[in-house]
């Protein structure tokens, strides 16, 4: 047992992790942060993109030493059948500013910045150091945690658990359940390495610019899933996502899926000649609002991925997590520093911040999305992505066709797939979940 | 007793990429480690201070970063740790890098107290020479162990010490005097898991870091790229062979297919198949 | 340093230091020849040293100096003897350091012996074999005599002002890189057993014989032998030397199959090896380990099943005369240099194969043949 006592611990060095703890120990307070791999970063997949503005609430000159690979200037929203792509194309010189505001990474390396960080202020940060239970008194308020090094044991004020969409102590200890198939996707991600003269020619981007690509189409079988595609400096993330259910369902083979992905014909191309290094698979919480657990109690809070905080229409899940980890801290701040106890009581405190936060609004703004997307996989992922690229197609084709029955044609088939009724419905929920 | 232990923060080569185009190394992303050899001397010297007390001491020399290796260190339970840095140690070759490190450890010595034995790795993964141990033991009149697979004994109240180590076609058994430098051979022991409060320790250790100047450096032409006698003047990826082997493709394999390949062995190698013979009656 | 992680000094792109080579200090004008280490060992000359004079004889016509071996060991019938395969295998002239305190290998009075005679001499190149003694041996002199020393090169070449060019594997064998050492003397390297060719011996008469005191007594030399056990007695694998060598890869999937590479190597009296991943699981020794990081092998004849082919296996095996390739991926990376490639399944094929060896090598069978 470790007899230095901390007002607290943080499990996990991840976003959430990291800005609870850069939070806290900014403020004075003595915190330990206890991470279990090799170094901070080193078990976290990400695609990544970064979102300055809730990092600048935390550390507002970062863009200063953050390892940060490119700037986004273009987004690009593709709808894929097997051979094609119709696509949405926004870029804009105004990206181009002092202060971008989105920005590829590559987690293991913004991991440890943002880790050097917390030490920096104060975080006392030990790697390698799994946490395997809470210490809880007889009335159930959590007291410190044991890990799996010899004389192990630490005691804290209070226990910040950001240990993701898979930590395993918290539904361990009952202060949440598992995350369930079917609001958990899990996303299979690669880096494709090449070099960066490569990357700015293909995508028609120079110096630090970068492009993101996500895509819904057929390649995700009919299940409710994304693919994704971002620009790094000297390499190109690309990988995709499908609910976990879907999975379990489909049998389909995520690897396999991937392997199809990066071979069609719209995406092979700007992965040419590229080397993969990293192949990785991660689970994203997808449920939304709908599947928040309860977030403190006497002693605890829980912040991040394991809160189930993930916008998955936004694709936002890091910001939502350093968000709740910084205000965490400064709830748990404001608490110490009024000299009261951390109960569930005091720390309702967090959960009012949030309220009051724009994480909580989103997710609930989006409340109904995820469970209408997944009910009506079939047709959002494979049936309009297919119908679609058809009515492209016979559009841009000359042929002879007048224009008119060709649009007929299209509507057609549209109908013909899904009763006029039900793309009307469709419309309708998509808009509503969407508002 | 003090035990100075060299470790040598290195890429993961496992991991490194080449540039298809300028065959330089694409860094990106490629972690670095603490050269896998170093911790069996760094193992083997914790055992020693853990039987016979004492403190054991880490040194490296390389980039401001390298002082994630030493935390590293630490955690499994090293006493101390310094760090050389300074930008005129760029570009060193062996002959700079033994002569940079001897002199800090020089220094080491009339700081905390002067060392009874210097480990090295056998070699490092990046520079591969095994060449920084002996040169250190050189420049500081050094005893020389190379290769050695075991600590036999240790007398600290003699002096002495008993080694074994790897020599051409076997072992051997070696005595000699303190003070001394070992580059300790791999699979020799494991690594250790620090405890709690060793991590605890390591996360909060000051980390002794020295300039060429502070560490007593006077002659920085002796460091990095001016000190260095041999110079790098081509980097360049292996040849492909041109050409193609002689593909025969069988799905399932037959008895056949094999002796059509032990002919076809027999048929591309002039004499093996007396050879063959020949040894086949003596076996 | 580590943004410099090649040892020697290796700048990422190269070339950027080829500008500076300066005129070549005066005192070292005077250093000339080639010398080899020559590596003796209980009597035994290690055939590295053969491979070193037979590369070190090109060297030396090229530069149009004499070839030296440098023979350092105890009065007697070993010594004398590699005094004279020296010469059969192409030394002009020997350079000999008699003592009894040179009997058995021992940093001090062997750095101190050849340090000496480098002084002495003043060779412009001096090549020693890449093993446990060399390496001990050319690092301390290196060190003492302040020069250049290019560990583990696979190749040597004299470039057109007749500086030494040693090309080595960087970065774990995915590049190579060349090193000179301009401005000092003695050019020093080590090379790998088994990397450069074995060269033909010749019957040659005796050459001339530089002899040269190691001036030492016993009581100079702290380090002191207390015994010696020889790997002969603990049946050591001689790999390096096999002339077929047989190796098994992560392919093979399973420990139980190392038994398949064993049966096949019985079959052939060959040696059998694998690559690195089969030794991290502990499915073979560290010994039996081949490529970059194991042993360099030069066999007649390699069989390789499951093993993609990897660059750091690729420079442990490529001296072979007969690479035989075993792999289910036609694209694996091994058939861009096996000079037989076979797509199947390696599991199932070697016991075949073992068996077609033993039909084709029984004596019952030769008759028949022959018959
Ligand atoms: C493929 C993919 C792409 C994504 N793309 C984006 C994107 O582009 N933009 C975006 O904003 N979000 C994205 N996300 C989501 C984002 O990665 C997460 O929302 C974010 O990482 C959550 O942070 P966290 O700190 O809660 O959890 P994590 O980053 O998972 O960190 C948890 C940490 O806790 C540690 N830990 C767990 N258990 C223990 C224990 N018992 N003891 C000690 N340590 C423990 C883990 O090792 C880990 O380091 C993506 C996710 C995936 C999978
Ligand atoms: C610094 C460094 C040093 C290294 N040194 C060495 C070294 O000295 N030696 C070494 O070997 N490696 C070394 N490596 C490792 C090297 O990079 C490769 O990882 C290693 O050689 C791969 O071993 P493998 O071919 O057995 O396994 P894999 O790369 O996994 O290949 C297995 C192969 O078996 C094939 N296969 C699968 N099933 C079958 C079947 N049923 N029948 C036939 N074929 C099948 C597959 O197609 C594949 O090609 C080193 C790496 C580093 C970074
Ligand atoms: N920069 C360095 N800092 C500390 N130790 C080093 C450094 N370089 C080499 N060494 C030590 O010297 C040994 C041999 O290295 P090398 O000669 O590069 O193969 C390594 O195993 C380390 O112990």
């Amino acid at each position: 047992m470790i007899e230095e006592r901390f007002d607290a611990i943080v499990i996990g060095a991840g976003m959430a992790g990291n800005a609870a703890a850069y939070t806290m120990a900014s403020r004075g307070l003595k915190v330990l942060q206890l991470e279990r791999g090799e170094y901070p970063g080193s078990k976290n997949v990400q695609g990544a993109i970064m979102y300055a503005s809730m990092l600048e609430k935390i550390i507002p000159d970062f863009r200063e030493d953050a390892p940060l690979e490119r700037h986004l200037v273009e987004q690009r929203f593709w709808v894929m059948d097997d051979r094609s792509h119709t696509g949405m194309h926004y870029r804009s010189d105004d990206f181009n500013e002092d202060k971008p505001n989105r920005y590829t990474i590559v987690r293991a390396q913004f991991d440890k910045w943002f880790s050097r960080k917390c030490r920096e202020v104060g975080v006392t940060l030990l790697c390698e150091t799994t946490v395997t239970e809470l210490i809880r008194n007889d009335a159930g308020k959590v007291l410190g945690v044991k890990t799996d090094r010899r004389g192990g044991a630490v005691f804290a004020d209070v226990v910040v658990l950001a240990e993701g969409v898979n930590g395993l102590l918290g539904p361990r200890a009952g202060l949440r359940a598992s995350p369930k198939p079917e609001t958990v996707a899990l996303a299979v991600k690669e880096m494709h390495f090449l070099p960066a003269e490569t990357i700015e020619s293909r995508f028609a981007i120079k110096g630090d610019e970068g492009v993101v690509i996500e895509m819904v189409g057929t390649f995700s079988k009919g299940m409710t899933g994304l693919g994704f595609l971002y620009t790094n400096k000297e390499s190109i993330s690309v990988g995709l996502g499908c609910l976990v259910s879907d999975f379990a369902e489909t049998r389909e083979s995520p690897y396999a899926m991937l392997e199809a992905f990066k071979a069609h014909p719209s995406i092979a191309p700007l992965l040419a000649g590229s080397e993969c290094k990293e192949y990785a698979a991660h689970l994203i919480p997808e449920g939304g609002f709908k599947e928040i657990p309860q977030l403190y109690g006497d002693g605890w809070v829980v912040v991040g991925d394991a809160a189930h905080f993930n916008n998955a229409v936004h694709r936002e899940g890091s910001n939502l997590a350093m968000t709740s980890g910084r205000l965490a801290g400064e709830a748990i701040h404001r608490i110490k520093a009024a000299r009261d106890p951390l109960t569930k009581d005091t720390l309702k405190l967090y959960k009012q911040l949030l309220d009051e936060s724009f994480l909580m609004k989103d997710l609930k703004k989006y409340k109904d999305l995820p469970g209408l997307l997944h009910t009506n996989s079939k047709n959002f992922f494979l049936s309009y992505p297919q119908l679609m690229s058809q009515a492209a197609q016979s559009y841009l084709r000359v042929d002879g066709t007048p224009k008119i029955d060709k649009e007929k044609k299209t509507l057609r088939s549209f109908i013909d797939k899904r009763s006029r009724l039900g793309l009307i419905s469709d419309a309708v929920k998509l808009a509503m979940a969407w508002r | 007793m003090h035990i100075v232990v060299c470790i040598k923060q290195v890429p993961d080569s496992a991991q490194i990429r080449v540039h298809p185009v300028t065959n330089t190394i694409m860094r990106q992303g490629v972690p670095t480690i603490i050269n896998p050899y170093d911790l069996f001397a760094l193992e083997a010297a914790l055992r020693l201070r853990d039987e016979h007390g004492g403190t054991v001491t880490v040194l490296t020399m390389g980039p401001p970063m390298a002082e994630d290796s030493l935390r590293k260190a630490l955690t499994f339970g090293a006493d101390r740790a310094v760090l050389l840095t300074d930008r005129f140690f760029a570009g060193s070759d062996t002959l700079a890098t033994s002569f940079a490190l001897a002199q800090a450890i020089a220094k080491i010595g009339e700081t905390f107290g002067t060392p009874d034995i210097v480990f090295t790795g056998k070699q490092t993964i990046d520079g591969d020479t095994a060449q920084v141990g002996p040169g250190i033991a050189k420049r500081q009149k050094l005893l020389q162990l190379t290769y050695v697979s075991k600590i036999a004994e240790l007398d600290l109240a003699a002096r002495r010490i008993k080694v074994e180590r790897r020599a051409e076609g076997g072992v051997q058994v070696l005595e000699t005097r303190l003070p001394v430098l070992i580059t300790m051979l791999e699979g020799t022991n494991e690594m250790r898991r620090g405890t709690m409060v060793d991590a605890l320790r390591a996360a909060r250790a000051e980390i002794v870091t020295w300039s060429a100047k502070d560490a007593g450096i006077e002659d920085v032409l002796k460091c990095g790229l001016r000190g260095s006698p041999t110079v790098v003047k081509r980097v360049f990826a292996p040849a492909a062979r041109s050409d193609k082997a002689q593909m025969i493709e069988i799905q399932p394999a037959t008895r056949d297919t094999a002796d059509a390949l032990v002919a076809a062995i027999f048929g591309g190698i002039a004499g093996i198949e007396g050879d063959l013979v020949e040894l086949h009656q003596t076996l | 340093m580590t943004d410099k992680p090649v040892t020697p000094a290796a700048p990422a792109a190269g070339g950027s230091r080829a500008g500076m080579k300066k005129e070549l200090p005066e005192h070292f004008k005077a250093y000339k020849g080639v010398w080899v280490f020559v590596e003796v060992e209980r009597g035994v000359v290690h055939p590295v040293s053969f491979e070193l004079l037979g590369e070190g004889r090109k060297l030396a016509d090229q530069l149009g100096v004499d070839l030296a071996g440098v023979v350092l060991g105890p009065p007697g019938e070993g010594t004398k003897h590699a005094v004279a395969e020296s010469f059969a295998y192409g030394a002009d002239l020997v350079y000999l350091m008699e003592d009894a305190l040179l009997t058995d290998y021992r940093n001090e009075p062997f750095s101190k012996g050849l340090t000496d005679l480098v002084n002495t001499y003043k060779p412009e190149i001096l090549l020693l074999g890449a093993t446990t003694l060399g390496r001990d041996l050319a690092g301390s002199v290196a060190t003492t005599l302040l020069t250049g020393l290019t560990a583990d090169c696979t190749e040597l070449a004299v470039d057109a002002d007749k500086s030494l060019a040693a090309t080595r594997p960087t970065f774990g064998g995915s590049l190579l890189c060349t090193i000179y050492t301009l401005n000092f003397r003695p050019q020093m390297a080590t090379i790998r057993p088994r990397v450069m060719k074995m060269p033909a011996r010749v019957e040659k008469p005796v050459g001339r014989v530089v002899s040269h005191p190691l001036a030492m007594v016993e009581d100079d030399i702290v380090t002191k032998i207390l015994a010696f056990v020889a790997d002969r007695e603990t049946n050591k694998v001689n790999l390096a030397y096999a002339d077929i060598v047989v190796a098994g890869g992560l392919g093979l999937g399973a420990v139980e199959n190392m038994q398949l590479v064993k049966n096949l190597a019985k079959a052939l009296g060959a040696e059998y090896g694998c690559s690195r991943p089969i030794v991290q699981k502990g499915w073979m020794p560290a010994e039996r380990q081949i490529g970059q990081t194991g042993k360099t092998i030069r066999p007649r004849l390699y069989i390789a099943a499951g093993i993609s082919g990897a660059i750091q296996h690729r420079v442990g095996v490529e001296g072979a005369d007969l690479i035989v390739a075993i792999n289910t991926d036609k694209n694996a990376p091994i058939f861009d240099f096996a000079h037989v490639g076979l797509v199947t399944d390696a599991v199932r094929f070697l016991p075949a194969l073992t068996e077609a060896f033993s039909r084709r090598l029984s004596p019952h069978n030769r008759d028949k043949l022959a018959g």
